[in-house]
């Protein structure tokens, strides 16, 4: 894939003033967010670059191959923490989700993922039911309109498409990798590099996986995608560098409405386990028997 | 702007973002399908060597170098399919064994170890004669093939034969097992409906016997023609009875594969059927034109019966249609699988690329290696009895069977 040049990378903050729409009530929610969402945002910008030199690098946001390689040969040990302690899960509470994807770019910059639009390991997806009509037209940050309308792949927002027609009813739905209980990516690798820890998350060995991307195939809720610069399969961790230091993932860092909600179900008082006993909750396709650990409120039987 | 539409595949719909980079390219369409060309090569030559059934004699060692040659070249397009090729065999050293493309290496390891045995077998004796009348380097190398065992005499020449002969019936539920195997590698995919299917596995299997009987009868009235041999019309009579039954069956149980799926009518039918009129309908016209086209032409044939030139030259257009619809049905399903998106609610279009790794360039490398390989390893090993015996004077290890 292309790599893009550092000005077109992500510019955590929206300078471009928005037309002189009238502010409706969505409006106003969607600045507040994203005032919210640049000040997360900001904050883990500055940590990434505080810590790897990155200031004057061309790839701007992303990890160059030195620190990648450190990385994985190195990985920072977490003295004082066991994985038989917890049991992470994560909830996503969709009526709150006012679609800013701050999410998906916080995790772009955390995880170093590939910055263009069609390697993601977050992403939110838009159902629209126009008056009338039984069914839903979803899209999501990939859709060309979308990129179009926001000028880059790394400039992460929805589009307005939706300004002259009557709309029923519509809703934001954010994905990511379900750390599924049984996962069927861990099932199809032939090498053993995916597996799944004993806190909850699918990890994948990078210096071990050797691109056949079965996983990619056998995951049912596309979470997985294949990065061409590494030759290796990609997936949402959790941020598992981070949540072993007793800190939240990155999208659940930055959301600014709480619509993701991350913690210890070990705990009762977590705020994961307080989502899941104080709410009707679901899962994705449970039907493909692979017991996700990601926790939906109020999805809708278009939700895919 | 630019960057954002290459190597990405266009879709309609709503397809799951990390879908439009494709994950499996025209390299996954041309393995299953050599693999199937050699499932099917090395059941003519069981037909002679496990069941004695004489017609096939003349071709028979030819379809069992073919078979070889084909399975040198199976694993090829997977590692060049590869993120990270130099990194294989950890599949092979520490198989994570719920994986079923962890047995890939230990199936086609087996197979190809057993077809080498067996062709062994099959030419010790040319070796062995060879060796003795070739002088210079070739003679080395003949020397060298005997592997030491210069021995043949009627009762060693008859051991040669029981052996293969054991070998060949080990390898026909191997071939079974090996083809079985990839489609169990499509049909154990839960998450794709269009692969997810119990009948996968015999699909693919039978379309490998169909595609591998008709590379058997092209190459055979091809490499005829130049050594301006006769074609026997026996052996031609034989390979239409093989290349009737298989294409039969195989439309037959595709069908109603097809059937199930449209009369089931799971969630998303609606995108299936959008599918097959859409991003995959040629491949479709061409899997089911050539198949039809093949099944007609083999019934008039027996119909018929026919023999003699008119024999060779449809039977030799069958076999062509047969291998050609075989590569359409594997792109079907290897590519059309990945057309029809998990959501079910979008369908991508993959376009090939014409250069790169993962090009049709490197395809159409890939497919013609087996053939050179083979022409190579005709001129090593004399695959055709009359000629060598009447040449060089070597023994036929069958007429001592």
């Amino acid at each position: 894939m292309n790599q893009l040049s550092s000005e077109d990378k992500m510019t955590t903050q929206d300078t471009k003033t928005d037309e002189a729409d009238a502010l409706s009530r969505r409006n106003f929610l969607g600045w507040l967010g994203k005032g919210v969402a640049c000040v997360g945002a900001l904050a883990g910008a500055g940590t990434a670059i505080g810590s790897t030199e990155l200031v004057s690098s061309k790839r701007g946001f992303q990890q160059n191959d030195e620190q990648f390689a450190e990385a994985v040969n190195n990985p920072p040990k977490v003295p004082g923490y066991n994985w038989n302690d917890h049991d992470w899960a994560m909830g996503v509470d969709t009526d709150r989700c006012i679609g800013c994807l701050r999410c998906m770019e916080a995790c772009k910059m955390e995880n170093s993922v590939q910055m263009d639009a069609n390697h993601h390991r977050t992403w939110v997806e838009r159902y629209v039911y126009l008056e009338g009509s039984n069914t839903a037209i979803v899209d999501s940050q990939t859709d060309p309109k979308d990129i179009e309308n926001a000028g880059s792949e790394t400039k992460f927002r929805f589009d307005n498409r939706y300004k002259n027609v009557k709309v029923d009813k519509a809703f934001f739905v954010p994905k990511l990798c379900n750390q599924c209980e049984h996962p069927s990516c861990v099932q199809v690798c032939p090498t053993g590099a995916t597996f799944k820890v004993k806190d909850g998350p699918v990890l994948i060995d990078t210096t071990y996986c050797i691109g056949c991307q079965y996983c990619v195939q056998a995951c049912p809720y596309g979470a997985r995608s294949f990065n061409e610069q590494r030759g290796t399969a990609e997936k949402c961790n959790w941020c598992y560098h981070r949540i072993t230091k007793g800190l939240n993932p990155a999208c659940v860092e930055v959301c600014p409405t709480g619509t993701r909600i991350f913690g210890d179900r070990r705990d009762p008082e977590s705020p994961i386990s307080l989502f899941i006993r104080n709410n009707h909750v679901q899962v994705l396709k449970p039907e493909m028997g692979n017991a996700p650990n990601v926790f939906y409120k109020g999805t809708d039987k278009e939700v895919v | 702007m630019e960057h954002v539409f290459s190597h990405v595949t266009p879709y309609v719909g709503y397809v799951y973002p990390n879908e439009t980079d494709m994950a499996w390219s025209q390299l996954i369409v041309i393995y299953p399908y050599i693999t199937g060309l050699v499932a099917g090569a090395f059941v003519v030559s069981s037909l002679h060597h496990v069941f004695n059934i004489q017609r096939f004699a003349p071709i028979s060692r030819f379809s069992l170098l073919t078979a070889l040659c084909f399975m040198i070249f199976a694993p090829m397009p997977l590692l060049f399919h590869l993120g990270q090729p130099t990194r294989a065999f950890n599949a092979v050293i520490t198989p994570h064994w719920t994986s079923a493309m962890a047995a890939f290496g230990y199936v086609a390891g087996f197979y190809l170890c057993l077809l080498l045995l067996e062709v062994w077998f099959a030419f010790r004796a040319d070796i062995v004669a060879m060796s003795k009348s070739r002088t210079g380097i070739m003679g080395k190398v003949y020397n060298m093939l005997t592997l030491g065992s210069d021995d043949v005499s009627p009762r060693a020449l008859a051991i040669d034969h029981k052996v293969a002969r054991i070998l060949s019936m080990i390898g026909i539920p191997s071939a079974c097992g090996l083809h079985g195997y990839v489609g169990f590698v499509f049909g154990s995919l839960k998450t794709r409906e269009w692969w997810s299917s119990d009948l996968m596995p015999v699909i693919f299997l039978l379309s490998a016997v169909g595609s591998g009987v008709g590379l058997v009868i092209v190459l055979y009235v091809i490499v005829s023609k130049f050594r301006k041999a006769p074609i026997a019309d026996d052996t031609m009579r034989g390979l239409l009875y093989v290349m009737f039954t298989g294409v039969a069956i195989v439309m037959v149980i595709e069908g109603l594969e097809m059937l199930e799926m449209v009369y089931k009518a799971r969630e998303g039918i609606e995108t299936v059927r959008a599918l097959i009129a859409g991003p995959i309908w040629v491949g479709m016209y061409l899997q089911w034109g050539l198949s039809l086209f093949a099944l007609v032409v083999t019934s008039t044939l027996l119909l018929f019966d026919v023999h003699g030139k008119r024999l060779v030259t449809w039977l030799f257009a069958s076999g062509l249609a047969m291998m050609l619809g075989v590569l359409a049905m594997r792109w079907n399903v290897v590519i059309g699988g990945q057309e029809l998106s998990k959501t079910m609610k979008g369908l991508l279009t993959f376009y090939p690329e014409m250069f790169g790794r993962e090009s049709l360039f490197t395809v159409l490398i890939i497919s013609i290696c087996p053939y050179v390989v083979l022409w190579l390893m005709s001129k090593l090993l004399p695959p055709w009895n009359q000629e060598s015996a009447s040449e060089s004077g070597v023994f036929d290890n069958h007429k001592f069977a």
